[in-house]
């Protein structure tokens, strides 16, 4: 195998958990651009999304598609639910306490799953049985192909829906000033609760990519997960759809470089790293839009 | 008033006083009676110690021990002992706690021993080998895998402690040399996880050994603890195809490492140690066909095993037959012939130079003790380490089944 066939495969690698953490920095994104808040608890709902696949696929044996389906609309319904119970309630309280809160929800997820499924991890059966795709020299593992796919796809649908539709109309304008935005008519509490229906369809997807590379469930896997969403989210410019898809890949890849590098000790120091980096020099990230902060 | 009081308090503190006397009393003649009962009957038995955690977190692996080791003697009681001698068993709980361990030991040396099987576990058993070094009690641990056990920190050897299970650095040697003579691999590649002491002194003594072999190195990856991903090492080794790979982190890691590995096109011959054990249910049988790991013990593997097998269950049942229960039923079984060969010297049990005998007579007659974990016999090295057989597992149909013994 040359070094070409190698560099390229490494990044194939780094576009496939790339996208999975795309997908989970959207979430993060969209929510922060809609009430400014980080919500921590993003990750878990990857948690409790592949713990529904374990359950559909494991004990119940159904089909990969049922799974994917019962995921996304757990999800969905955890994230509504979540939104409803735990956030709106401090709406108008300071953003100190949303956050606070957020880290709450994260905690209470994660043990309450301990408590239900135990600390060990859960195995998923493997879902895609299919021959490896062949580009020129370099094969693409079906899981990856897919996963790339799936993200892509779920994407697209996602531009279309913010930039085409009315409710995608009314996120925008909810984002760029609430006040406003009710005054001219705009349902802001379904809004947000779509906001966030959405975001948590798509960690919801997310969990299903992520069970498709990594076939494990466990109480603690998306507090990582999470972190590093968020760092892709910030990298992209927090807020910003377009910035959290280019930064969910170009942390993805980095990983993959780093540990290809030999230095896979280091993988989670560089993600970070580069958080603090931009923090440090363009904290509106890539894409940002730069913010005047009101005191 | 005032002065009644203070005589019934003195009256009262009088009888205390009187009632704490008789009770020491008592006491001691308690004491002096069970010293005179265990002194008549010296002459005749031989008291082993057993000493290990039967209760607590840890109890399986301490009951384990006890009653494999229990079963063996019994057996040869019933056979009429040694020379004629039976064997008495001084059995302490020490609730997997290193100060109870000393404790326990002290009152076993008090109440006379001969011989030690235990500790159980490895910190336990630190904590217990100084002072049977210097009480010269020969001991032998069916469990604890740590080097320091037999090793003292200046360097040199506690001539006196022995075991039956092999360390960890053992297996990454064990399978270099089956990677060699039986799958005739010339290339191979490690994945460990860094920073985990049982995955690096694996994958070093496996390194060391396969640089002996003639084996070439050509990809030594590392990852993470918590890490998920492995397909940017797998991809690495992948480009380099080795005929083997050796991974010898635990189950869960293994199996998503596995997995991974068939997904970017590692097809080379997976190789891990016991931590593998239980793999099956991390990954898919495709993946793992054909993949062998080391272990000390393989359920139902030989006649002897079974055999053993069946005794133990049909006297303690089956929750505890562990690995451990087998390497203590071999360290009875060594301890009897290290008993036989001492009594050939005329001295009294738990005597000096008996305990030197039995010492001596564990290193020499080793080799010749072909227990159910190990059939080619315990020969020990400089280090007091066994160099015995390990079970070979291979994962073929989704089962881990015993494959040989290497």
């Amino acid at each position: 195998m040359s070094l070409l066939t190698t560099i390229l495969k490494q990044l194939i690698n780094g576009l496939q958990s790339g996208s999975i953490y795309a997908l989970v920095a959207l979430g993060y994104s969209m929510v922060y651009g809609i009430i400014m808040l980080l919500n921590f608890a993003h990750g878990d709902i990857i948690m409790v999304g592949a713990y529904i696949v374990w359950l559909m696929m494991a004990r119940f044996a159904l089909n990969p598609i049922i799974a994917l389906l019962a995921a996304i609309v757990g999800c969905t319904a955890l994230g509504v639910v979540i939104e409803k119970a735990a956030y709106k309630p401090l709406r108008s309280s300071p953003r100190i306490s949303l956050l606070i809160t957020a880290i709450g929800i994260s905690y209470f997820l994660e043990n309450a799953a301990q408590l239900i499924f135990g600390a060990n991890a859960r195995v998923i059966p493997p879902f895609i049985n299919a021959e490896p795709i062949t580009v020129g020299a370099v094969s693409i593992p079906a899981e990856a192909a897919v996963t790339l796919a799936a993200a892509g796809i779920a994407m697209v649908l996602l531009n279309v829906l913010v930039k085409k539709t009315k409710m995608g109309k009314a996120m925008r304008a909810v984002s760029e000033d609430a006040g406003a935005a009710q005054l001219m008519g705009i349902n802001i509490n379904n809004t947000i609760s779509f906001t966030f229906a959405v975001g948590s369809a798509l960690a919801g997807i997310g969990s299903v990519l992520y069970c498709c590379a990594y076939p494990k469930a466990t109480p603690t896997m998306g507090s990582m997960l999470g972190l590093k969403a968020f760092v892709a989210a910030v990298l992209g410019g927090i807020g910003s759809i377009p910035g959290a898809m280019a930064g969910g890949f170009a942390i993805g890849i980095a990983e993959a470089l780093v540990s290809s590098a030999g230095l896979s000790e280091w993988k989670d120091g560089v993600v970070f790293a580069i958080l603090i980096i931009v923090l440090l020099v363009k904290p509106t990230g890539l894409m940002g839009r730069p913010m005047t902060e009101k005191v | 008033m005032k002065m009644s009081r203070t005589m019934t308090m003195t009256v009262k503190r009088t009888f205390a006083f009187a009632l704490a006397a008789l009770m020491m009393l008592l006491m001691l003649a308690g004491c002096s009676g069970q010293a005179a009962q265990s002194g008549d009957a010296s002459a005749n038995t031989i008291k082993i110690g057993i000493l290990g955690p039967h209760t607590g977190e840890y109890a399986a692996y301490g009951l384990g021990v006890r009653n494999g080791a229990e079963l063996y003697f019994n057996k040869v009681n019933e056979n009429g002992g040694i020379n004629g001698k039976r064997i008495e068993l001084v059995i302490y709980d020490n609730k997997g706690d290193d100060t109870e361990s000393v404790t326990a030991f002290t009152r076993m040396v008090d109440n006379g021993i001969t011989a030690l099987i235990g500790d159980v576990l490895t910190g336990n058993t630190l904590a217990v080998v100084g002072e049977a070094n210097a009480v010269n009690m020969p001991m032998i641990t069916p469990s604890a895998t740590a080097a320091a056990v037999t090793v003292k920190e200046d360097g040199t050897v506690y001539s006196n402690v022995f075991r039956t299970c092999f360390i960890d650095p053992f297996q990454g040697e064990k399978m270099a040399g089956f990677a060699n003579d039986i799958l005739g691999a010339k290339t191979a590649a490690l994945l460990c996880q860094t920073g985990n002491d049982y995955a690096q002194g694996l994958a070093e003594a496996f390194k060391q050994k396969c640089a002996q072999l003639g084996i070439q190195i050509v990809a030594e990856e590392g990852y993470a603890k918590g890490d998920v991903d492995f397909k940017s090492q797998l991809t690495n080794i992948a480009a380099k195809a080795p005929d083997v790979v050796f991974c010898p982190n635990y189950y869960e890691d293994d199996g998503m490492i596995v997995t991974q590995a068939r997904q970017v096109g590692v097809s080379s011959t997976f190789l891990g140690g016991d931590g593998w054990s239980s793999v099956t249910k991390y990954a898919s049988k495709e993946a793992l066909e054909g993949s062998f790991y080391c272990s000390s013990y393989a359920p139902g593997s030989t006649d002897a095993v079974k055999k053993f097998e069946e005794e133990y269950v049909a006297g303690y049942g089956k929750d505890t037959l562990n690995m451990f229960a087998a390497t203590a039923y071999d360290a009875a079984m060594l301890m009897c012939a290290a008993l036989e060969k001492a009594e050939t010297g005329g001295s009294a049990p738990a005597s000096e130079e008996y305990k030197q005998a039995v010492i001596d007579a564990i290193k020499s007659e080793g080799a010749t003790i072909c227990g159910i974990t190990s059939e080619a016999g315990y020969t020990f090295d400089d280090s007091n380490n066994p160099i015995k057989d390990a079970v070979i597992m291979k994962v073929t149909s989704g089962e881990e089944v015993f494959d040989r013994m290497y």
